[in-house]
């Protein structure tokens, strides 16, 4: 098997403000770029590496490609006018969002959501975890050469897409969950064609669980490298398969239940080996059961109730002074939206917490140094990052 | 909870808490304790994961509001620490040897809000924003919509209607009767 031992002896240590001091005149050192376009990168973000030979001696992630000012843009828009706007700062899972921020609003205003509109924030939560999965396992094949993989992922999600237009009318942005439940019941006939959607998957990921976890080439490339080591998680704020796949049984849905996820019965799995490989195949086993769970919700929620309470003239709705925390496990961790009220119609502060804003910055950056160039993509996909949750 | 508050009420000042949920606290805390405080969560009551760092302001008052969220896994609570800061000379103090991670929320809060962390590692390097000169823009006397208009122009060609009587023309001409 291939093995790397990069022997950092030569290499100076960085000083105590984290810089690290190389002369790239003596053209020992070469600096390179790694994105913001690289298919190694999900989202626009780049990675700036200092390379010897093709050993990487310091990495520092540059965000800002797709800064909006979305946190600014909400506070000068009123609780309802806000909801286009939070769906954006993640595109493939954008729904977290709207449940995230929806939960707070409820919280301070004190609104209480009907039941039946808990079981379909659930479903829809699910479905989007289904996607983000497909996407992290068709990225990570196609970081490391298995294109095809990632051709038939982006076909089930398309196919799941087609779901979720049916369901709430868009494919990407849905705005589907508000303060007060869900815009509309499951339309007529939903559950069989939902049913086509996963089974095609489960035949679909049967294929890709051959050629990626059976691959002599993708075990090669993924196992021992990109190891983290569980010391670190507390230190550095990992959550979510990124620290389950070192042994850390942690899940929000399970530890803290939200929804109705108290009501539904899964595994959390979790790996030992902490590498590349490990966080893979933690997130197979997650999207399997994430199938599972979607077949779950379909079978015991109920058949009929209202999806909507009533809510005050939002055009003219204040929500008195106050602060909240809103936490949910999304695909890729502990995700959480910070909202802070004073008594007007606008938020003053809304705060998104997103898993990639410790994984894509102080993780990586701390990971990258020692590792070759050619294992930088599978590392920076396997953390599964989205840049929009750091510059939000 | 509370038995948390109690044992740190004895040694630190701590303000009137606020019990949001079971699970979650918010107190205020004086800026010269935090420190002490997070760093007693962290080892002795299971306080381990930092959930986030930000910062609100409350222009009124002339206050940056710092918002420790600090999370004990096992025991699934959450506690929220308010530092207050004074406007005009913000600064705060860096707890990126306790947490790592927390640079890069400090490198955020001084880029956005212009909360000075002395010794953090980096703090004053880009972040988001390139070559920016203006107010920090995350502060609440920052105006989106000026510096948007002052610095980019519209492009010549566009006309922009009000939506409301171009909509009217264009779905019902005849509405009011007689009008077209």
């Amino acid at each position: 098997m291939f093995s790397f031992k990069p022997d950092r002896s030569q290499y100076p240590a960085p000083g105590p403000d984290g810089k690290l001091e190389v002369d790239l005149e003596t053209g020992k050192y070469l600096k390179l770029w790694h994105g913001p376009n690289h298919p190694g990168i999900t989202g626009n973000m780049s990675v700036e590496l200092t390379v010897c030979g093709d050993e990487v001696v310091e990495g520092k992630t540059h965000v800002g490609y797709l800064h909006r000012g979305f946190e600014k843009l909400m506070e000068r828009r009123t609780f309802i006018q806000v909801f286009p706007i939070v769906c954006r700062v993640c595109v493939p899972e954008p729904d977290f969002n709207e449940y995230c921020y929806a939960a707070a609003v409820e919280e301070l205003a004190g609104i209480e959501v009907p039941e039946m509109a808990s079981w379909i924030r659930t479903l829809i939560l699910e479905m989007g975890r289904f996607n983000s999965y497909m996407m992290a396992m068709g990225g990570i094949s196609g970081a490391l050469g298995l294109g095809v993989v990632g051709q038939w992922m982006t076909y089930v999600r398309d196919i799941m897409l087609d779901r979720f237009e049916e369901l709430t009318g868009a494919r990407i942005y849905h705005m589907f969950i508000l303060p007060g439940g869900v815009r509309a019941h499951l339309p007529e006939g939903f559950e069989a064609r939902m049913e086509e959607v996963l089974q095609t998957a489960e035949r679909y990921l049967a294929d890709a669980e051959n050629l990626m976890f059976k691959s002599s080439v993708f075990k090669t490339r993924t196992q021992g490298v990109g190891v983290i080591d569980p010391a670190l998680f507390e230190r550095f704020g990992v959550t979510g398969p990124n620290a389950r796949a070192g042994g850390v049984a942690k899940d929000v849905r399970k530890d803290s239940p939200y929804l109705v996820y108290d009501q539904l019965e899964f595994t959390v799995h979790t790996e030992e080996a902490s590498d590349i490989y490990a966080r893979t195949l933690v997130r197979y086993k997650d999207l399997l059961e994430t199938i599972q769970l979607i077949r779950q919700i379909l079978r015991k929620m109920p058949k009929e109730g209202e999806v909507m309470t009533n809510l005050p003239n939002v055009l003219h709705w204040k929500i008195p002074r106050g602060e909240t925390y809103i936490k949910g496990e999304s695909s890729r961790g502990e995700y959480g939206y910070y909202l802070v009220t004073d008594g007007t119609g606008y938020p003053r502060r809304v705060n998104v917490r997103g898993p990639s804003y410790t994984h894509a910055m102080a993780l990586l950056e701390h990971l990258i140094p020692g590792t070759n160039i050619s294992d930088v993509a599978a590392l920076m996909v396997s953390l599964h990052t989205y840049p929009p949750e750091i510059e939000r | 909870m509370r038995e948390i508050l109690y044992r740190l009420k004895d040694r630190y000042h701590l303000g009137t808490p606020t019990f949001q949920r079971t699970d979650l606290c918010f107190v205020t805390v004086r800026r010269d304790e935090i420190r002490a405080i997070l760093t007693e969560l962290r080892d002795m009551e299971g306080f381990t994961h930092l959930t986030f760092l930000t910062a609100v302001d409350w222009i009124e008052e002339q206050l940056f509001q710092l918002t420790y969220m600090v999370n004990n896994r096992e025991a699934n609570l959450s506690l929220g620490l308010r530092v207050l800061l004074d406007r005009e000379d913000a600064t705060g103090d860096t707890i990126h040897d306790l947490w790592p991670t927390a640079a890069t929320y400090q490198r955020e809060l001084r880029e956005m809000f212009g909360i000075k962390f002395p010794g953090s590692p980096r703090v004053d390097e880009e972040f988001i924003l390139e070559g920016w000169t203006d107010l920090p823009p995350y502060r609440r006397d920052f105006d989106t919509l000026a510096y948007s208009q002052q610095t980019y122009n519209d492009r010549p060609g566009r006309v922009t209607h009000d939506p409301k009587t171009h909509m009217q023309k264009t779905l019902y001409p005849s509405y009011p009767k007689g009008a077209k």
